[in-house]
């Protein structure tokens, strides 16, 4: 966005989480920090434990042991709202208000009181940035699927994440969508505003867009090299 | 068939000169159920919402009750309400008996099921991934609740149109409690009623017709509302 409204300091550390589900254990004793800038790709099959990772660490879910501690600078935040608005999750399904693509961009910046002309600047930023501005008066649920996966990353854009999770972005749309969104994650990492952290299957996509690639196997994050160690 | 004619004549005659009985029975039948049906809105979707919301113990209980009496037979409300606000009723000491109150009473009665149960279906409609959404993206608790009414509307105005409708037709309950007093707790429902019964049709018909035109209106509104609300422009 045009200045940034605050010093980008946040980072995030999983120590030892785990995770069940109906006793079937998804994740054990995970740990990583994301301490830099610049985007992670957490790779790993279906029903790895991607989504469940992403979704503990952006405080969605509690994990059954372990703990994720947010630092800013060296201080340990406390997990209340003001962390909450530090970080988000562009979830698989992206919840789209029955509003316009207008007002549903501009959800994350009213809950924040922000009125006025800087809501239009904002919002007509991120629209221009995920190519959606000729779009803004329509109603949301009438896009496409590549488009709404698009007005997701909008709507959180321009509440301007330190840490922007994204779950499986393309996992629903067609190739050429495929191809805008991976630029639009391209153009986030030149922006080096935020950590973004994706999941994905797809090593070809993995390999294009990831400066640190992780794999998640045996219900543990791993650094990798290579993407194809995932499977 | 002339008398029904001649009815109806009567009746155009009585709208055309605007007689002030006649338009004393219309607002006060607008009043009277315009009143009950902010009552019913207010309460009734508070307590979809709450019911929507929260878990507790009784929810189930609760849900089922409120189910139940979207149908409740009006004149058994009129005659419970009567036994409550009669003088030796225990509420008697208010002195609310044969009042516009009472009428309203017993309307917001009959319509809160409505609301609340309708209320409620259409929050828990509202799919789950918009309270994840909106939490994403940093709303607080409250905020969601918002979020979720807001997307739930389409579903809460058709509970305030089927609350509407109950209301306005009703006359079992309100015969009871107002007494259909002329002048004082007259209204359109009753009135007819009355008047049908005197033989009297010309006033009758008048009324019916301003009821079905006043139904149709506010129904036709409440609609283009909905229509409004259901693809948000």
């Amino acid at each position: 966005m045009s200045t940034p409204r605050r010093v980008f300091d946040l980072r995030l550390t999983a120590f030892n989480i785990c995770k069940s589900y109906n006793g079937e254990p998804v994740l054990r004793d995970c740990s990583f920090s994301f301490d830099k800038s610049g985007t992670y790709v957490l790779m790993g099959p279906n029903g790895s434990g991607k989504s469940t990772f992403l979704r503990i660490c952006v405080l969605l879910e509690e994990p059954d042991e372990g703990e994720i501690t947010y630092f800013s600078g060296a201080d340990v935040l406390k997990k209340d709202i003001e962390l909450r608005r530090r970080i988000t999750l562009l979830l698989p399904r992206v919840g789209v208000f029955n509003a316009t693509v207008f007002k549903n961009v501009a959800y994350g910046l009213r809950i924040r009181g922000i009125k006025g002309p800087e809501i239009k600047e904002r919002v007509d930023e991120a629209l221009e940035f995920v190519g959606l501005v000729r779009k803004r008066n329509q109603n949301a649920r009438l896009l496409s699927s590549g488009e709404i996966q698009r007005l997701g990353i909008a709507r959180a854009m321009v509440i301007e994440p330190e840490v922007f999770f994204l779950d499986e972005p393309t996992a629903s749309v067609d190739q050429k969508n495929t191809e805008i969104i991976e630029d639009i994650i391209l153009k986030m990492k030149e922006r080096g505003k935020s950590i973004v952290v994706i999941t994905t299957h797809d090593i070809a996509q993995a390999n294009r867009l990831a400066d640190w690639l992780l794999l998640l196997k045996d219900g543990k994050v791993i650094p990798s090299r290579r993407c194809a160690e995932a499977y | 068939m002339d008398s029904i004619i001649e009815g109806f004549i009567k009746a155009f005659s009585l709208i055309w000169d605007l007689d002030r009985e006649f338009l004393d029975i219309i607002f006060l039948s607008l009043k009277v159920s315009g009143t009950a049906l902010l009552i019913a809105t207010a309460a009734g979707l508070f307590t979809g919402a709450l019911v929507g919301f929260k878990r507790f113990p009784g929810k189930d209980f609760i849900l089922g009750l409120l189910n139940t009496c979207m149908g409740l037979p009006p004149v058994a409300v009129g005659l419970f309400l009567y036994l409550l606000l009669s003088r030796s009723g225990p509420l008697g000491f208010m002195g609310l008996l044969y009042t516009p109150s009472a009428m309203v009473t017993a309307q917001s009665i009959l319509a809160f099921p409505i609301v609340a149960s309708l209320c409620h279906s259409a929050i828990v409609s509202v799919d789950p991934i918009i309270r994840q959404a909106s939490r994403t993206l940093g709303a607080k608790p409250f905020q969601i609740t918002l979020t979720v009414i807001n997307e739930a509307r389409y579903g809460i105005m058709s509970g305030i149109t089927a609350a509407f409708g109950r209301v306005m037709a009703e006359v079992g309950a309100i015969l009871i409690v107002g007494g259909n007093i002329a002048g004082y707790t007259r209204v359109m429902t009753t009135t007819i009623a009355l008047e049908t019964d005197k033989g009297n049709f010309e006033l009758a018909v008048a009324l019916g017709m301003i009821l079905l035109t006043i139904s149709l209106i506010i129904n036709m509104a409440l609609y283009l509302i909905q229509k409004r609300v259901m693809v948000a422009r």
